[in-house]
């Protein structure tokens, strides 16, 4: 693991280390912080990386560009289909391969429940956090039909493999629509809920709003994004500046809020909820007839270059760079990972916040650790 | 700015810079000793205005080690990407751009720590993911008999 040089030297008489983590439930799986506390009072967060680095980027260059799409499913599991999109999308422009209309709604439809389920985790995982436990079993409740959705168009429920480039692995199910719609009907009803339980909670408003300040200005410098970003007025929606897929052609509202503290950051997930909705709810009775997939060489070779595809996923800008020699394995392959650049940012934000607080920010950023070390 | 208007404003700025059209972005490439100049300058120019730096890869060439930086504008929408390396493969060190974008400073130490490329200045330049005793496994002469299966 790395060895962390701890600074004994220039700490005060009153401060003192602790670790939190590798193992704390707060940290949503293996992620150390080397907290430098006085009191209950934060002073200084080091994040501590890398027990789960599985060294994807390595892994990568020795596959071929058809297999690379399956380990980014393992990055950020819950944004398991902008993962694959993202891949998918970068090949295809490399190869500069038109998709048919009907690839690029199903990827759209697919994407947006994702990002209901990783909201809906978020959701009920942040409640926890704060020590309220109901949240879970409602955010749960209603993940579960997402997921069965997911089970019965690729087969999978949390890696899904599901876009390969070129298409999707294989064409929608018959019920797809008819359960897609069923679905949007009893979330919305159930969305209310979700603010009824927590957002205006007195405890939970207590411990959040003017917590874990972050201005647009920093959101920027430190490239923090997603709703995360947003919540400060970073308008650095993916799908609303760079579009991709069939996001053109839809209407949504990029959820823009100016607090920019731990509960916009919480209300803007929370918003954006109902903003999927909405791009699904346009998209779902229109998937136009076609192939599911374009035919593909067996083996897939690039052109000499670098190329660069930014998706939005759950947690913010995912951007896959691959550099190219022209053989059938990458050179070189980047992921700029949106869990990566949030948590460098969480130093900057919890300093002089209380432990609990800590936890309330961290949740709030929504990280997950594989996508951090990928 | 289109691609064309940044690469001739930059172009005057910093005649040393080759500066090349690709298919998404307009490619900056740029001496190491010039490059934190040239990153001042794209970051306070008000024409230009890059604040925003959403990728930072090091890519580890044959004869050199490149540090590439993908730059956007939040205010003027345009995007470009600055390169810059050093033929020095067995101790490149490269100008860290931490002070002018502070989420750099992340991307270094994984760049560091993946590659070994240094980074001048950089506040807290540690490994990141890996122990001390690694190697940089990104680095295309790295070799790991344990670990490594070769086809």
């Amino acid at each position: 693991m790395t060895t962390t040089t701890l600074d004994f030297d220039t700490i005060k008489t009153q401060e003192y280390l602790v670790n939190m983590g590798p193992q704390h439930p707060s940290t949503h799986g293996v992620l150390r912080l080397v907290l430098k506390l006085e009191g209950e009072i934060v002073h200084n967060v080091d994040p501590v990386v890398g027990y789960i680095h599985s060294g994807i980027e390595k892994m990568c260059e020795s596959l071929a560009y058809h297999q690379i799409p399956h380990l980014t499913d393992r990055m950020d599991y819950l944004s398991a289909h902008m993962n694959n999109e993202a891949v998918a999308l970068c090949v295809e422009n490399a190869l500069q391969i038109e998709v048919p209309d009907r690839v690029k709604v199903i990827r759209t439809i697919m994407a947006e429940l994702q990002r209901l389920a990783s909201h809906q985790l978020w959701w009920c995982v942040m409640g926890m956090d704060m020590g309220a436990l109901t949240t879970f079993f409602y955010g749960l409740r209603d993940r579960e039909l997402i997921l069965d959705i997911f089970e019965e168009t690729c087969g999978a429920r949390l890696t899904l493999n599901y876009s390969t480039p070129g298409g999707v692995m294989f064409d929608i199910h018959p019920n797809f629509q008819k359960r897609v719609k069923d679905f949007i009907k009893y979330f919305r009803a159930k969305l209310p809920e979700y603010n009824q339980l927590l957002s205006g909670n007195v405890i939970f408003r207590e411990r959040t709003i003017g917590i874990g300040h972050l201005s647009q200005k920093d959101a920027i410098a430190w490239g923090v994004t997603g709703p995360s970003g947003r919540a400060s007025g970073f308008a650095c929606d993916v799908r609303k500046h760079h579009p991709y897929s069939a996001y053109d052609r839809v209407n949504f509202n990029e959820i823009l809020r100016t607090e920019g503290d731990t509960y916009a950051r919480y209300q803007a997930r929370v918003d954006e909820m109902s903003e999927s909705l909405d791009i699904i709810g346009q998209l779902i009775d229109n998937i136009p007839e076609g192939d599911h997939q374009v035919k593909m060489k067996g083996i897939i070779k690039l052109p000499e270059g670098e190329f660069y595809q930014r998706v939005e996923t759950a947690r913010g800008e995912l951007g896959v760079f691959i550099v190219s020699d022209g053989k059938k394995n990458p050179y070189r392959v980047k992921f700029r990972s949106p869990g990566f650049s949030n948590l460098a940012a969480l130093n900057h934000m919890s300093k002089g916040v209380k432990i609990a607080d800590l936890v309330a920010i961290m949740s709030t950023l929504d990280l997950v650790i594989p996508d951090i070390d990928r | 700015m289109n691609q064309t208007d940044i690469a001739n404003y930059i172009g005057n700025l910093f005649p040393e810079a080759i500066i090349s059209r690709g298919p998404q972005f307009p490619t900056i490439e740029i001496p190491p000793e010039k490059l934190i100049t040239l990153c001042r300058k794209l970051r306070d120019d008000e024409q230009l205005a890059f604040d925003y730096l959403f990728c930072l890869s090091g890519v580890d060439m044959p004869d050199h080690m490149t540090v590439v930086y993908h730059l956007e504008s939040t205010w003027n929408g345009h995007c470009a990407v600055v390169k810059t390396h050093t033929t020095d493969r067995k101790n490149p060190v490269i100008d860290s751009v931490n002070d002018i974008w502070p989420t750099a400073g992340f991307h270094e130490r994984e760049a560091f720590d993946l590659l070994g490329i240094r980074f001048n200045n950089h506040p807290d330049l540690r490994r990141l993911f890996l122990d001390d005793s690694w190697g940089f496994p990104l680095r295309k002469d790295y070799t790991d008999p344990a670990r490594i299966v070769e086809r």
